[in-house]
């Protein structure tokens, strides 16, 4: 450090007159000025301002969330099937005649609401998108950061990847719906219809993110497995996936749970249920599309059914991603040595 | 053959020794060494290696002889195409894309870059050493058991571990937390572990590039110790920034500089190999003598 200080008619350099008492007195140091003291508290103010902006949707979102949907919220709902009748049907079905309801076995009891095939078609047709998407997306992903580099094929591949990652959600339900359920009729509509649409949102997502982490392996991790008589792919098997496990696990996560909040691809690949369908075949539907129709019917019972869907497909959402979190920091490690 | 490149004064019988083929009994060559002056066989044979980047030509015309068990110091200003000519040694350049290797590499009587010839196998037995220490974020067992594995040896692996470390001069501190990760450690361990790893799979040369540039002087003379510790088993060949390092810890130097050709462009030449004595205190070339005694240019 070299101080260079104006000392009267003389001029001083070094740290010499720090140390002298008599030319510490004329040291002047240059205290921040008022108007640098007002922008810095003015910008820092905007900048709290912008970030407590921010939050206000999410907050909001939560708040409404929890006053319509809160209180619908336990196991009966989360496990229950869907109600067949809506919310006017009991008074309609008081109208009709004693003998006929006992014919018939109708019970005029108001309907319980409940979302338990629809969670379980979500987790179903989600789990059937990651299984088809997340193991051909990490290959791919690896053949463009290990093999393919930056050679013609990596590039278009790479290209294709970005452009389908903005494709509407809903051009990938309709491409399914063409190429899959118009082929196999209404029988085509089912969770493995639903997971191929997810599969195909999914699958660019994580060709990229997974090729991000494959790039953050430093080269000198690759050289040290060739220095050592390490084939290309004893490398990538031995040291580069582990090293990037963590981020490809939770880029995996992350677009499992963007793909478990989406309509668009579900609504017209998925058919419908009411009962809880286990099997990848036959009708199924997603939380997602019971806010959909819960939301688009004027009927009292079915909106607040769409509510209920929509609290609990956040809750589940929180919990994948909040999985995502727990593995990628319980699991990480450090690449520089 | 570059006609600036110097040589030691080599016995007239030295150049049976180049052509040796495999089972051929150790040829004697007369190259000169401090450590062993016996009679050192030529473990690799350089001759008229030139590497390129694309069009342009980083290293020309190199010709030299690494000695078994000799520590030889490749020293010479940055740019001078050491580390390239070291990684020539081994095919590591093959991982670069567009370079080009002209001129042979002799190893037991085979070109390394005769077209037959594995890189995999080569690396195996030419072990290296990088400038930053690299261990892999795993264990420091499994870093040293690496290379065992990928060679598909499966017995003994503990105690092979063990002696890879214990020439490292690593044993004693790291034995009781083997299943420690590599990272925990220090950068001079780091090294050391690094040089374990290499030594576990039990290559008959090693090539350190610039191994202590990132280590503190303790960490150095740790490294520089082992050194000659290891040259009783194995054939070291070390690029150097360091002079002082050259000075101590080598028994042949190898002094490479810049050249500007006709069409302006620099490429780095091997300018003279000698015992390391020589090369630092009677060096036969003028640039070397500028280079050791601290004027260049």
């Amino acid at each position: 450090m070299t101080a260079v200080i104006g000392d009267g008619g003389r001029s001083v350099v070094g740290l010499a007159p720090l140390l002298d008492p008599a030319a510490r007195t004329d040291v002047r140091v240059r205290t921040i000025s008022a108007r640098r003291r007002r922008s810095d508290r003015a910008v820092t103010l905007a900048l709290w301002a912008a970030a407590g902006i921010a939050v206000v949707p999410l907050v909001s979102v939560v708040v409404v969330l929890v006053a319509k949907g809160g209180h619908l919220l336990d196991g009966r709902f989360l496990t229950g099937d869907i109600p067949l009748l809506t919310g006017r049907a009991p008074a309609a079905c008081r109208s009709i005649s004693e003998a006929f309801r006992a014919k018939y076995d109708l019970d005029c009891a108001p309907p319980v609401p409940g979302v338990g095939p629809a969670v379980v078609g979500t987790l179903l047709s989600t789990a059937i998108g990651a299984l088809l998407a997340v193991p051909l997306g990490v290959l791919g992903a690896i053949y463009l950061n290990e093999i393919g580099g930056s050679g013609r094929i990596a590039r278009v591949i790479r290209f294709s990847a970005d452009v389908m990652t903005g494709v509407p959600s809903i051009v990938m339900g309709m491409f399914v719906y063409t190429a899959w359920v118009v082929r196999f009729g209404t029988a085509g509509r089912s969770a493995f219809a639903a997971g191929l649409a997810l599969a195909c949102l999914m699958l660019p997502v994580v060709v990229r993110t997974s090729e991000e982490m494959l790039c953050l392996v430093p080269d000198h991790l690759r050289h040290a497995n060739q220095a050592l008589g390490g084939r290309r792919w004893q490398g990538v098997v031995r040291v580069v996936i582990p090293a990037a496990l963590p981020g490809l696990t939770t880029g995996a996560m992350l677009a499992v749970a963007r793909a478990a909040g989406e309509t668009a691809p579900v609504l017209f690949t998925i058919g419908v249920t009411l009962r809880t369908n286990v099997s990848p075949s036959g009708g199924n539907t997603t939380l997602a599309q019971q806010i959909y129709d819960g939301a688009r019917s004027g009927d009292p019972l079915a909106n607040q059914m769409a509510w209920g869907a929509a609290i609990t497909l956040v809750l589940l959402v929180f919990l994948l991603t909040a999985l995502a979190r727990l593995v990628s920091s319980r699991f990480s490690t450090r690449l520089d040595g | 053959m570059n006609t600036s490149t110097v040589h030691a004064p080599i016995a007239p019988t030295a150049p049976t020794a180049l052509t040796m083929r495999r089972g051929d009994p150790p040829v004697e060559a007369a190259i000169g060494g401090t450590r062993h002056a016996g009679t050192p066989e030529v473990v690799l044979d350089v001759r008229g290696l030139s590497v390129s980047y694309g069009d342009r030509v980083a290293v020309r015309g190199v010709d030299l002889r690494i000695a078994r068990n000799q520590v030889t110091a490749v020293i010479g200003p940055s740019g001078c195409g050491k580390s390239t000519f070291l990684r020539s040694l081994n095919r590591m350049n093959d991982l670069v894309p567009a370079c080009r290797v002209d001129g042979s590499v002799t190893f037991h009587g085979i070109d390394l870059y005769d077209p037959g010839v594995d890189p995999v196998e080569v690396r195996r037995r030419i072990g290296m050493v990088f400038q930053k220490p690299n261990p892999f974020p795993k264990s420091i067992y499994r870093n040293v058991a690496y290379g065992l594995k990928l060679a598909g040896i499966r017995d003994d692996l503990d105690g092979r571990v063990e002696r890879a470390l214990r020439q490292a001069g690593l044993w004693d501190e790291v034995a009781h937390r083997l299943g420690a990760s590599a990272l925990s450690l220090s950068g001079g361990q780091q090294q050391r572990l690094c040089i374990a790893r290499a030594l576990a799979v039990e290559p008959e040369v090693l090539l350190m590039d610039e191994p202590c540039s990132a280590l503190d002087p303790i960490a150095t003379a740790h490294i520089e110790e082992l050194m000659s510790e290891l040259a009783r088993r194995l054939t070291i060949v070390i690029v150097t920034h360091n002079m002082q390092q050259a000075a101590r810890a080598s028994d042949r130097t190898a002094f490479f500089t810049t050249e500007v050709g006709a069409d302006g462009l620099r490429t780095g030449v091997l300018v003279e190999v000698d015992a390391t004595d020589h090369v630092f205190g009677n060096p036969a070339d003028e640039r070397t003598m500028h280079y050791v005694t601290g004027r260049f240019g």
